[in-house]
């Protein structure tokens, strides 16, 4: 089986990130996953988490300029592997470092980039890659000819995990030119949340403008809560200030496809539509029966949600299951 | 300094959009064109430092059909002080990697100390095509800023990243990437479209940048193999709330799916 590298994107504790298992098992899909880091030194608890993951390589690009150099040390590791192991293609999730990334690679080593696959499958000898366009509209199947391929992956399209391994383990000493990167000057984590990461969230609550305060916006943070979810928002709510920008969902926001997304005070406007109309199941509340948000949910309620959410909300608490 | 803008023309979002299921190729009615508002967001941000920098010069950069000269018509009436068309018909249907080849070396031709792209089209959605203009012109990015700011010697700003929020620094000449967090763009006025009329607008043909249909062959294409309408999703049940009644039968609903 031909190899296949897997980009493992690392947390900030230095482990593998939260996309090493989805990469790790799309690449079990079309060969022999490899795990490629840039990362100051490998350690052996890295790869342990590595081989639980599926990986049948490691490779490493050590450096100490990880944390300071952008990109620069992931995009020349990722060459020197495609050099060393002459993979059938790189997967790489799409994160906004990871797509970076990916475009990069794929210019160095004259390949060809797709972007954003919810699916990868070997197909007479192809690397076939199923993108979802325009808002979900269309799924395009496509391949890269006379080149590598090198595929972004779509945050949480990919379930289920890769069966554990025992990685064969190389790591090099990397010479990385800073010239042509920009310079990491300072980072500043994000608030820990005790929330699911809105990508992958099985259950999403977004609110809207219809919200019309951030006081009120409380009630969607207090519904995510109690059904276990994530808070997503309309890029309306997101500019007047309801909620950070991260929680945007729609075309220009993350897109999502949990279980369940329910949308409170949002209207439903196509890009909106183009990041959640994937969910399983859709629940709206809306003042205005003629909202199209209802064009597509399941479950619609014509009200005030900050009436029927308090309500909900109450009979949620003292339900006996 | 020179500062050179990556302008997209892109059907409006309001309006369906529909692909060729043939050809893969989006379906475009040029009459429901406009300037991709994340253009017009990076424009925004390069007119920002011309109106504080004297002899700071602002070119529009685009590749496209004819008519995307309408797109960089909108530029130069917001304020770009010249546009750069290039077109050809070997450019129809262009990948990523062809498109951010042709750009650059539209950019190195034209000459500049920073460009100044969106971080991603709203038809494309795939957000590469930054990252690769920087890698054909060997330059840093700085790429994806919510806060971008410009100085005589360096751009910087701030950018997210899942696990938090990034401050990034690059030296000039290099590339940088905005997002819709940016900058609010601007309306023209009615002097500056009258103005756009009578600025310069240069047509390139491939060859001027030494390309060439051929030249696409040297590196790896995207082929599309084929394409698929989605089955679109219709609405279910749909109650009228009367004082938080309805919360009860949404509970049940949840309920019936497994979903509380
Ligand atoms: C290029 C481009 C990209 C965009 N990208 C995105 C994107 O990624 N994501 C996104 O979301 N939008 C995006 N938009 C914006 C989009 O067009 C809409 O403007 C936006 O989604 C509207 O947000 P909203 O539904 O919260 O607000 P509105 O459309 O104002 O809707 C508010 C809704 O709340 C209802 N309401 C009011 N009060 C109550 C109440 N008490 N209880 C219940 N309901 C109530 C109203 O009936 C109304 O339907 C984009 C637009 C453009 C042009």
């Amino acid at each position: 089986m031909s190899n296949i590298v897997a980009f493992i994107e690392l947390s900030q504790d230095g482990g593998p990130g939260p996309g090493a298992r989805e990469v790790l098992k799309a690449a079990s899909q079309l060969g022999d996953p490899i795990a490629v880091l840039a990362t100051s030194s490998l350690s052996g608890s890295t790869v342990g988490q590595l081989a639980a993951l599926g990986a049948k390589g490691v490779f490493a690009g050590e450096t100490e300029l990880t944390s300071s150099c952008l990109q620069e040390p992931e995009v020349e590791t990722l060459a020197k592997a495609v050099q060393a192991l002459d993979p059938a293609a790189v997967l790489v999730v799409n994160t906004t470092s990871g797509r970076e990334i990916a475009a990069r690679l794929a210019v160095r080593a004259s390949g060809g980039l797709t972007a954003d696959a919810v699916a990868v499958r070997k197909q007479d000898g192809m690397v076939v890659a199923t993108r979802l366009v325009l808002g979900g509209t269309y799924s395009v199947d496509s391949t890269v000819e006379d080149g590598l391929p090198v595929i972004t992956l779509r945050p949480g399209a990919f379930e289920g995990q890769a069966r554990p391994a025992e990685p064969v383990v190389t790591s090099l000493g990397l010479k990385v030119d800073t010239r042509a990167a920009a310079a990491v000057e300072a980072f500043t984590p994000g608030a820990d949340s005790h929330r699911p990461d809105l990508r992958t969230a099985e259950r999403v609550v977004a609110g809207g403008r219809g919200l019309l305060s951030k006081e009120n916006f409380v009630l969607v943070e207090q519904l995510a809560d109690a059904l276990g979810a994530a808070v997503g928002a309309s890029r309306a709510a997101v500019d007047s200030g309801f909620i950070a920008s991260g929680a945007q969902v729609g075309q220009t926001g993350v897109s999502v496809s949990p279980e369940l997304y329910v949308a409170l005070g949002i209207s439903g406007a196509v890009q909106h539509r183009a990041g959640m109309q994937s969910s399983k199941t859709i629940v709206a509340i809306n003042k205005d029966a003629d909202a199209p948000i209802f064009d597509i949910a399941d479950f619609g309620i014509v009200g005030d949600a900050t009436t029927v959410v308090p309500q909900l909300l109450h009979a949620m608490a003292v339900r006996t299951p | 300094m020179k500062i050179i803008v990556l302008v997209k023309q892109v059907p409006d979002t309001s309006e369906e959009r529909t692909l060729d299921t043939e050809s893969g190729f989006l379906e475009r009615d040029p009459q429901g064109n406009v300037l991709d508002e994340i253009s017009e967001r990076a424009l925004e941000v390069a007119l920002r430092h011309k109106d504080s920098h004297k002899g700071t010069e602002v070119v529009a950069l685009t590749m496209g059909p004819s008519d995307a000269l309408k797109a960089l018509r909108k530029a130069l009436s917001m304020g770009a002080d010249s546009g750069v068309h290039v077109a050809d018909d070997a450019l129809a249907g262009a990948d990523a990697m062809w498109t951010s080849r042709v750009l650059a070396a539209a950019a190195s031709a034209e000459g500049f100390d920073l460009v100044i792209t969106g971080n991603e089209s709203t038809d494309g959605k795939c957000g590469v095509v930054p990252a690769m203009v920087a890698e054909h012109l060997r330059l840093p990015l700085v790429g994806s800023l919510d806060s971008p700011g410009i100085s005589a010697e360096s751009v910087s700003g701030r950018r997210e990243c899942g696990t938090g929020t990034m401050t990034v620094r690059a030296g000039l000449p290099a590339v940088m990437s905005v997002t819709e967090r940016s900058a609010e763009a601007r309306f023209p006025t009615f002097k500056g479209i009258l103005t756009a009329k009578k600025k310069s607008v240069k047509n390139v043909a491939l060859a001027e940048l030494g390309l060439s249909g051929a030249t696409v062959s040297t590196a790896g294409r995207s082929v599309i193999l084929s394409v698929a309408r989605v089955e679109g999703r219709s609405g279910g049940r749909k109650i009228v709330d009367h004082n938080g009644s309805a919360a009860t039968e949404l509970m049940e609903f949840l309920a019936d799916r497994q979903l509380l």
